[in-house]
């Protein structure tokens, strides 16, 4: 092993320059980075300066104004569900994973495992249609609570306003972090979780005091992409929710396809950028905050 | 070991796991199955339980040539291809830079890699819209195209990156210590052992690119019409029929990676994500 690293350096020393300026990775980089650069940085500045322009390019606040004075209601409206969402996904991630983990009944396991990577790839649209479909007053949600004697038929009703999105977004990204989740417990020493278990320590202390804490940061990047991702969804809300209040994403399509506003719906998207950042900051914050107490 | 003692807690608690296994599977496939009874009905009304009149005749309306399924159908696995190609042709080689090669200012390029997914997509959508308005690359195949693209190479340089670093580095050694060229090398034994993650990759950026819809809308309106924009169109028009059909068509692949995704990405290509 180490007489073939020995000899290598000589074996390659042809190749040494071009790769040991770097130039030949850079060059190999260009093209991807040019796309991005191209097709998605120089659009998402237009968008940031795009807010304070007007429409002969003048520097103006009056979008920000006017979008402030709109469309506050619909800002908060999109941070509780995006908000929501989010700690439900958590919630269901950390039940499913947690078992994956935990769980001592074969038959639960194999099942469950089966079970919760089904919306994996299902796109954000056809979610918004299953969910138009199951939630609505004529939906199978209705008739199984009826048939279950749960509801009154008369009670019925139809579920698609701001719960039906957030069952929607929950539906769609729970599998997701479920899956980073539990590749991470899995990946874990299972040591300590024996001997809390052999002392005789709950299931549920266990994955409270013992799992949960080492996979923080994995269950925190899931959330935060989760978190931003919800965020600029359209089809979701312009499918189950799309008067008002209603999510900032269904607003800007608005501004852009009645009125070809493209101030204020910059200023909306600034406005996303911004939530964005906070969940940036939310990961950064925790994950500067376990850096140190470890 | 006490898994055989029956006691009555045990049975409590695994009457009440079944119940929530139960539970969750209706919550996974109840809209599911709704779905398929709305793509097979002929007529549903409140309150019935199911359709009252099963049928095929939205299929046929769907499938017709003024349906435009089969049009929307082709013109998205054509964008997705497309797709593919471009995203693969330009992440290959930054993936393997990334994973082998010297390359300076690494961190801040993986980060700029990471933008797409973790920056809302929205903003960019819709100017770029705009910018492509200008430059005639609205409403055409090549400007959906290259949004998909900017989107899917991210995934596909990411993947990319971590097949090529899995693959195990003595054996590239050894094939140049034998006197196979650079060239020669990666084309014989890299490109083979990062096969699978490639493959991958290029199955991620295909079915990214055949389930969008927010940059469709923006860049692609009026006249490129892809599966995802005709189930929203008839979604919207309250044809629910035709939407749960096209849903239905959009869920196949889908489903379909989920249930193989595993045998491509292995697990030592996933612990690279990243490095």
């Amino acid at each position: 092993m180490s007489e073939a690293v020995d000899t290598a350096p000589v074996a390659s020393a042809p190749r040494r320059p071009l790769e040991a300026s770097g130039a030949l990775g850079l060059l190999l980089v260009a093209p991807a980075l040019a796309i991005v650069a191209l097709f998605f940085a120089l659009p998402l500045g237009l968008s940031v300066i795009g807010a304070f322009l007007d429409k002969e390019g003048n520097a103006t606040l009056a979008n920000v104004a006017k979008a402030y004075e709109l469309y506050t209601t619909d800002f908060l409206f999109t941070i509780g569900i995006v908000s929501l969402s989010a700690v439900l996904i958590a919630a269901v991630a950390i039940a499913i994973a947690g078992y994956l983990t935990l769980g001592e009944n074969p038959r639960a396991l194999a099942a469950l495992r089966w079970l919760y990577r089904w919306p994996l790839f299902i796109p954000f649209i056809v979610a918004g249609q299953l969910m138009r479909g199951f939630l609505a007053k004529n939906g199978t949600l209705n008739h199984v609570l009826i048939a279950g004697g749960l509801i009154d038929p008369l009670a019925a009703q139809s579920v698609l306003d701001w719960r039906g999105i957030v069952i929607a977004f929950v539906w769609k990204q729970a599998p997701f972090v479920t899956l980073l989740v539990a590749g991470a417990m899995a990946s874990l020493d299972r040591q300590h979780v024996e001997a809390a278990r052999n002392l005789g320590a709950p299931r549920w202390r266990v994955l409270f005091e013992i799992v949960l804490p080492q996979v923080r940061g994995t269950l925190l990047v899931g959330v935060v992409l989760s978190f931003v991702t919800m965020l600029s969804v359209l089809s979701v809300p312009l499918m189950i929710n799309p008067n008002s209040p209603t999510m900032i994403t269904v607003d800007i399509a608005y501004r852009i396809n009645t009125h070809a506003d493209y101030g204020v719906a910059n200023a909306l998207c600034l406005a996303s950028l911004a939530l964005a950042a906070a969940g940036a900051w939310f990961y950064l914050h925790h994950a500067v905050a376990r850096a140190e107490a470890a | 070991m006490n898994a055989l003692r029956l006691s009555p807690n045990r049975i409590v608690s695994g009457m009440l796991v079944a119940l929530m296994v139960g539970l969750l599977a209706f919550a996974i496939f109840g809209p599911l199955v709704n779905l398929a009874l709305w793509a097979f009905a002929e007529r549903w009304y409140f309150p019935n339980r199911i359709p009252s009149d099963f049928g095929f005749s939205f299929w046929a309306r769907v499938f017709s040539p003024r349906g435009g399924a089969v049009a929307a159908l082709g013109s998205s696995v054509w964008i997705a291809i497309l797709t593919v190609v471009l995203s693969l042709a330009v992440a290959v080689p930054a993936g393997y830079a990334l994973a082998r090669l010297k390359l300076r200012w690494r961190g801040l390029i993986l980060l700029a890699f990471l933008l797409p997914q973790a920056v809302p997509n929205l903003p960019v959508y819709v100017n770029i819209a705009r910018v492509f308005y200008e430059i005639g690359l609205a409403g055409t195949v090549a400007g959906v195209v290259l949004v998909h693209a900017s989107h899917g190479l991210v995934l596909a340089v990411w993947i990319a990156s971590a097949a090529f670093a899995a693959v195990d580095a003595s054996l590239e050694e050894a094939a140049r210590n034998l006197g196979a060229s650079p060239l020669a090398c990666f084309r014989t034994v890299t490109l083979p052992l990062a096969a699978p993650g490639l493959m991958a990759s290029a199955i991620f950026v295909f079915l990214e690119s055949l389930d969008e819809f927010t940059g469709t809308y923006f860049v692609g309106v009026p006249d490129v019409m892809t599966l995802p924009l005709l189930m929203f169109n008839a979604s919207m028009g309250g044809n629910y029929q035709i939407a749960s059909i096209t849903a239905l068509l959009l869920l196949v692949p889908s489903v379909g990676f989920m249930l193989v995704v595993e045998r491509f990405l292995k697990a030592d290509v996933l612990a690279m994500v990243g490095r």
